[in-house]
C-alpha cells in the first residue's frame, strides 16, 4: 500500500472514531454559536469558523484528540489481515498467548468453584448500603482474604516467556559465544546502544535533564529555571504534541500533573466524570470474584510500602471501578490479549450467553495495584486519577504483562535487557550465569512494574516522565541494565543467586537519569 | 584538648549509645569528670535546680537547656508567645504588623488559646462567639497525646469554670491540671482523606546570636482512619490524634512503616498536586515559625536541643525509624562537638556546609546580621548586590532574603 492510501485510510479512520464523539457534538455546538459573532461575515464563512475555532482553543483539543488517537491506532496493514494478525503478527506469539489465557481462567474458575465464591454476585440492598458508606475508606474493611491467592505472580508469567520458541528458527545453529546467554529464546529485533543514541538523543550527557541538573548543588539559572518556564508555556498552550515532546528531558514535579493529563489527553470533563460514577454504582451493585483479588493485592503491596501507603483507599476506587469499565475492552484490538469470556450459569459453551469476565476483560495478578499507586502522587481527585490510570494502561502498561513482539512488550524489553548486558558486561553476566544467577530472574519484577515500588517516588516519576516522552516501555529495560551495570562490583563478588537479590534488593536510592545516561552515552562501544 | 570525650547518659536507648561508642567516646558515670551529658529530663530537673546550685565547667555540655520547658510546656508556650508579640508591637516593630481585621500578619501561628482554668471567663466570650465551634483540651504537662479531647459544649468543661471545686490556686502552683484550650482546626490538610502532623527535628547550638538548623529528614505522623469533622465521632481518637503512641493500638497500625512518611515525601506530593511556589510558600513559614518561637522564648544559657516535647522520643517503631534517629544523633553529635573534640565554651563558629550532614541552616543570626552590615556598606558604595541563590540557607531558595 503506498503512503498516501495509508495516509488517508488513518484520517478516514481517526475522523470515524471522533464522529459521535463528545467533542465532536462541543465543536458542532461552538461553530454553530460563534455565527452570532460580529467577525463571522457570510462571504468567508469557512475561514471565519476555522479561525474562531483555533483562536479559542477549540482547534487545540481537535489536535490533541487526534493525537491520542494516533497513539492507540493499528500500524498500517494490509487490506485483508485477519483481525488477530492486527493484534499480534506473529502466530506463535498468538498461541502462546492464548495457552497462557487459558491457565489464568481455569485457575480463577476452579478458585471460584473451591470456595464458593460466584464470579459475580449481586450485593443485597444492606451490602449496598454499607458500601456506600465505607466507599471513602475500604481500607478499613477487613474481608477475610486468606483463602484467596492471587491468579498469578510476575515469576510464573516469567516462567511461559522462557518457554517460547520460534518454530522457524533453529536456534542450535549457533552454539558458540556468539549464542544467547539469558533465558528469553526468540529471535526480536532490538535496538542496540548505538541505535538507542539516535532514539534517544534529549537524554545525552551534554542536554540538560530534570533528575540531574535541577539537584541541590547546580545553580537553578543553568538549566532549571528556564526549563519551568518553558514547561510553563506548554502547559498554557495546552499541545499534546508539545507537552510529550517537552516530557523528555524531565517535567517539574509542579507541572507534572498536567503534563501527563495533557500528553495523555485526559481531560476530566463532565461526561469523564459521569462515566466514573456509573462505574462506582457498578462496584455498589455487584460484587465480583476479582474485587477480593483487588483487596489482597493492595494489601500486600502498596499498603505495606513507606510511600504508598497514605492512598491505600483511593486503589480500591481506581481499581475496582477499572475491573468494571468495558471502554477499556477497546484496547484489546491492538493488545495480542484476547477478554476472558465467562458463561452465565449452566450454559458453558454457549456463545450466546458469554460474558466478557471481568467486564474489561483484565484479571488482576499480583502487584497489579502498583500501576496506579504512583499516581495517587500527582492526582487527589479520583474521577481524574481514574482517568489518567486508565489510559496509561491501554497504553503502555498491558504491554508489561501480554505476550506480543511489540517494541514496547514485556518479551523485547526482557530481551533487549540480556542483550545490553551480554553485550556490554559478558564478564558480569557470564559470572552470574555460573552461579545460577540469570540475571533476568532478578530484574523481571522490576520490568513488569516498570520500576513502581522499587524507585523511590520522585525517581519513579522521572522514568515513567520518559516512558510518555518516547511513547515506549523501553528506558526501562535500559535501566534494569543500568541498575547492573552501576551494582557491577559488588555483584562480581557474589557467589549465589540469593546474595546476587540482596546486592540488589534495595534500589530506593538509585538516581535513575544519571544511571541511564551514563549506561547509554558513556559506556564505550 | 587531649584525651577522649568522656559520656554519661540516663536514657539506655542504643541509637545513644551506639552513637557514643562509635566514636570511642568513653563511658563514665555522673560522679566523674564528664565532658557530655545526656540527661532526660528528669535529671535536668535536679541538676539545675535552685538548690543545687550546680555549675557546668567549660569542657562539659549537656543536652537539655535548663529553662527549656518555657518552649515545651504547652502554657508556657503560648504565655511566651503572647508576650513576644506584644513586645515587639510596643517596639513598632514592623514583625508586630496588623491587617485590618487585626490579626497579625507575621505572627499568626497560633490559633486562638487560653489557660484553663485561670482565662476560663475569657474563653467563655470567645466560645460564645461561635457557639458551633470545636476546642481542643490538653494538658500542660502531659505528652504523647495523653489526656487531650475533644469538646463542643461548654458543659463538657465545666470543671474548670470559676465556680468548681478546684481551687485555681491549687491549679496553678502543682501545674497538674492546668490544661490549654485551644480553637481546634477542624479542617486540616489531608492526605488520602488521613489527618497528619510533621515531626521536624531542629538543633539549637546558641542561642545568643541564634544559631538553629533544621533537620532535612522529618516525618509526618499519619492517622490510620479517615479524617472526619462529624461531632459523632469528637471522641475518636484514631481520628484526631495523630500520636504514635496512641495510633499504635489501633486496628490498622502497620509495623513496616509506621504510618509515618518522611517530609520529601511530603515536599513531592504537595509540589505535585498544589505546585512548587506554594509548597516553597508553606516550608517558608514553617521554617519562620520555628525561628520565631525559638525568639520567643528569651533566655540566654549555652546549649539547647528542641523538639517541641523537650525529649524526642529514642524509641524506635520501625527499622527506617531507627536509621533516622541514629543518623540524626550522629549529625547531631557531628554539628555539636566538630572533630570529636571537646569545643570552647566560647566556641561560637559556624560548622561548614559539608560538616552539616543532613542538617541544614534554619536561622544564623550571626551571619544575617554580617551580611545585612555587608549590604549596607555596598549599598553606600553604590554597588549592587546580586541575588544570590543561597541553597544552603532555610530550605528553598532566596525566599529566605524576606525575612532577614
Amino acid at each position: 500500500m503506498d503512503e498516501g492510501t495509508e495516509l488517508s485510510l488513518s484520517i478516514a479512520h481517526i475522523v470515524q472514531r471522533l464522529k459521535g464523539s463528545h467533542l465532536h457534538s462541543q465543536i458542532e455546538r461552538q461553530a454553530k454559536d460563534c455565527l452570532h459573532r460580529p467577525e463571522i461575515k457570510l462571504e468567508s464563512l469557512k475561514e471565519d469558523v476555522r479561525s474562531f475555532l483555533k483562536t479559542s482553543g477549540w482547534e487545540k483539543k481537535l489536535q490533541n484528540a487526534i493525537y491520542r488517537e494516533l497513539h492507540i491506532q493499528l500500524p498500517p496493514s494490509h487490506p485483508t489481515a485477519p483481525l488477530e494478525h492486527l493484534k499480534e503478527p506473529l502466530a506463535y506469539m498468538r498461541k502462546a498467548q492464548a495457552s497462557w489465557e487459558k491457565r489464568i481462567l481455569k485457575s480463577l474458575n476452579s478458585m471460584s468453584t473451591e470456595l464458593g465464591v460466584p464470579l459475580a454476585r449481586k450485593r443485597p440492598g444492606a451490602e449496598q448500603k454499607e458500601l456506600i458508606n465505607k466507599w471513602n475508606e475500604m481500607g478499613t474493611d477487613e474481608p477475610d482474604l486468606n483463602r484467596f491467592r492471587p491468579v498469578y505472580a510476575p515469576k510464573d508469567f516469567l516462567e511461559v516467556l522462557i518457554s517460547l520458541r520460534n518454530p522457524n528458527h533453529d536456534s542450535c545453529e549457533d552454539v558458540s559465544a556468539r549464542s544467547h546467554w539469558g533465558l528469553i529464546q526468540v529471535p526480536l529485533n532490538i535496538r542496540d546502544i548505538p541505535q538507542l543514541r539516535q532514539a534517544y538523543t534529549e537524554l545525552n550527557l551534554s542536554s540538560g535533564q530534570l533528575g540531574i541538573d535541577d539537584l541541590a548543588h547546580v545553580h537553578p539559572d543553568l538549566f532549571e529555571n528556564d526549563y519551568v518556564q518553558i514547561g510553563k508555556k506548554v502547559v498554557v498552550e495546552q499541545d499534546s504534541a508539545a507537552a510529550q515532546q517537552y516530557s523528555r528531558r524531565g517535567c517539574p514535579t509542579g507541572l507534572r500533573a498536567a503534563l501527563w493529563a495533557l500528553i495523555l489527553n485526559s481531560t476530566n470533563q463532565l461526561q469523564d466524570m459521569m462515566h466514573y460514577e456509573q462505574l462506582r454504582a457498578g462496584v455498589i451493585q455487584h460484587n465480583l470474584l476479582v474485587d477480593n483479588l483487588i483487596y489482597k493485592d493492595v494489601k500486600l503491596t502498596a499498603s505495606n510500602d513507606d510511600y504508598y501507603f497514605v492512598f491505600e483507599d483511593f486503589l480500591y476506587q481506581v481499581l475496582l471501578c477499572f475491573s468494571r469499565d468495558t471502554a477499556v475492552l477497546e484496547h484489546f484490538k491492538y493488545n495480542s490479549a484476547t477478554p476472558p469470556k465467562s458463561y452465565l450459569h449452566g450454559k458453558v459453551g454457549d456463545e450466546e450467553y458469554a460474558v466478557v469476565y471481568p467486564p474489561n476483560g483484565v484479571i488482576p495478578f499480583h502487584g497489579f495495584s502498583m500501576y496506579v499507586a504512583p499516581l495517587c502522587f500527582l492526582y487527589n481527585e479520583p474521577s481524574k486519577l481514574y482517568s489518567v490510570f486508565r489510559e496509561m494502561y491501554i497504553r503502555y502498561f498491558f504491554r508489561l504483562h501480554s505476550i506480543s513482539s511489540s517494541f514496547s512488550g514485556i518479551v523485547s524489553l526482557c530481551l533487549q535487557f540480556e542483550r545490553l548486558l551480554q553485550t556490554h558486561l559478558p564478564q558480569l553476566f557470564y559470572h552470574l550465569r555460573q552461579i545460577g544467577a540469570q540475571p533476568l530472574r532478578i530484574a523481571f519484577k522490576w520490568m513488569v512494574r516498570a520500576f513502581s515500588g522499587y524507585l523511590s517516588t520522585d525517581q519513579l516519576l522521572l522514568l515513567w516522565d520518559r516512558i510518555l516522552g518516547y511513547d515506549s516501555l523501553e528506558v526501562v529495560a535500559v535501566l534494569a541494565a543500568a541498575v547492573f551495570a552501576f551494582r557491577a562490583e559488588n555483584l562480581m563478588e557474589v557467589t549465589s543467586l540469593a546474595s546476587a537479590e540482596a546486592v540488589l534488593a534495595d534500589l530506593s536510592t538509585l538516581k535513575v537519569i544519571p544511571l541511564i545516561q551514563i549506561f547509554l552515552f558513556a559506556t564505550a562501544i | 584538648m587531649a584525651g577522649k570525650v568522656k559520656w554519661v547518659t540516663d536514657i539506655e536507648k542504643s541509637v545513644l549509645i551506639n552513637n557514643f561508642e562509635k566514636r570511642e567516646w568513653v563511658q563514665v558515670t555522673e560522679n566523674e569528670d564528664w565532658n557530655f551529658y545526656w540527661m532526660s529530663i528528669q535529671t535536668i530537673r535536679n541538676v539545675f535546680s535552685v538548690d543545687t546550685g550546680y555549675r557546668l565547667s567549660d569542657e562539659q555540655l549537656v543536652n537539655h537547656f535548663p529553662n527549656h520547658y518555657e518552649l515545651t510546656r504547652k502554657d508556657l508556650m503560648i504565655k511566651n508567645i503572647k508576650r513576644y508579640r506584644k513586645e515587639l508591637e510596643k517596639e513598632g516593630s514592623l514583625l508586630a504588623e496588623k491587617d485590618k481585621n487585626g490579626k497579625y500578619i507575621y505572627l499568626d501561628f497560633v490559633p486562638v488559646t487560653f489557660m484553663l482554668p485561670a482565662d476560663y471567663n475569657l474563653f467563655v466570650e470567645e466560645f460564645r462567639k461561635n457557639p458551633s465551634s470545636t476546642w481542643i483540651m490538653k494538658p500542660c504537662g502531659k505528652a504523647q497525646g495523653k489526656g487531650i479531647f475533644l469538646i463542643n459544649k461548654l458543659s463538657q468543661i465545666k470543671k474548670w469554670s470559676r465556680d468548681s471545686r478546684t481551687s485555681t490556686f491549687v491549679a496553678a502552683s502543682s501545674g497538674k491540671e492546668a490544661y490549654v484550650i485551644s480553637l481546634y482546626i477542624d479542617n486540616p490538610l489531608l492526605i488520602g482523606g488521613k489527618k497528619f502532623d510533621l515531626r521536624l527535628y531542629v538543633l539549637v547550638t546558641t542561642y545568643r546570636p541564634l544559631k538553629c538548623y533544621m533537620y532535612k529528614l522529618g516525618f509526618c505522623r499519619f492517622c490510620t482512619v479517615k479524617y472526619t469533622p462529624s461531632t459523632s465521632e469528637l471522641d475518636n481518637m484514631f481520628v484526631h490524634l495523630t500520636n504514635v503512641a496512641i495510633q499504635k493500638h489501633g486496628d490498622d497500625y502497620n509495623h513496616v512503616h509506621g504510618g509515618k512518611w518522611t517530609v520529601s515525601n511530603l515536599r513531592l506530593y504537595l509540589e505535585s498536586t498544589r505546585g512548587k511556589e506554594v509548597t516553597n510558600r508553606l516550608f517558608d513559614q514553617i521554617h519562620w515559625i520555628v525561628v520565631q518561637s525559638l525568639k520567643a522564648v528569651a533566655v540566654s544559657l549555652y546549649f539547647w536541643f528542641l523538639n517541641v516535647n523537650a525529649s524526642p522520643s529514642l524509641t524506635s517503631s520501625t527499622a527506617n525509624d531507627r536509621i533516622l534517629k541514629y543518623n540524626l544523633i550522629n549529625d547531631t553529635l557531628n554539628i555539636v562537638m566538630p572533630n570529636g573534640e571537646i569545643p570552647d565554651c566560647r566556641w561560637n563558629r559556624s560548622p561548614p556546609r559539608e560538616a552539616l550532614g543532613n542538617y541544614q541552616v534554619l536561622y544564623d543570626e550571626e551571619q544575617a546580621q554580617s551580611e545585612s552590615a555587608e549590604r549596607d556598606l555596598r549599598s553606600r558604595s553604590g554597588q549592587l548586590l546580586g541575588s544570590k541563590g543561597a541553597r544552603g540557607s532555610v530550605g528553598a531558595r532566596p525566599a529566605a532574603a524576606t525575612w532577614k
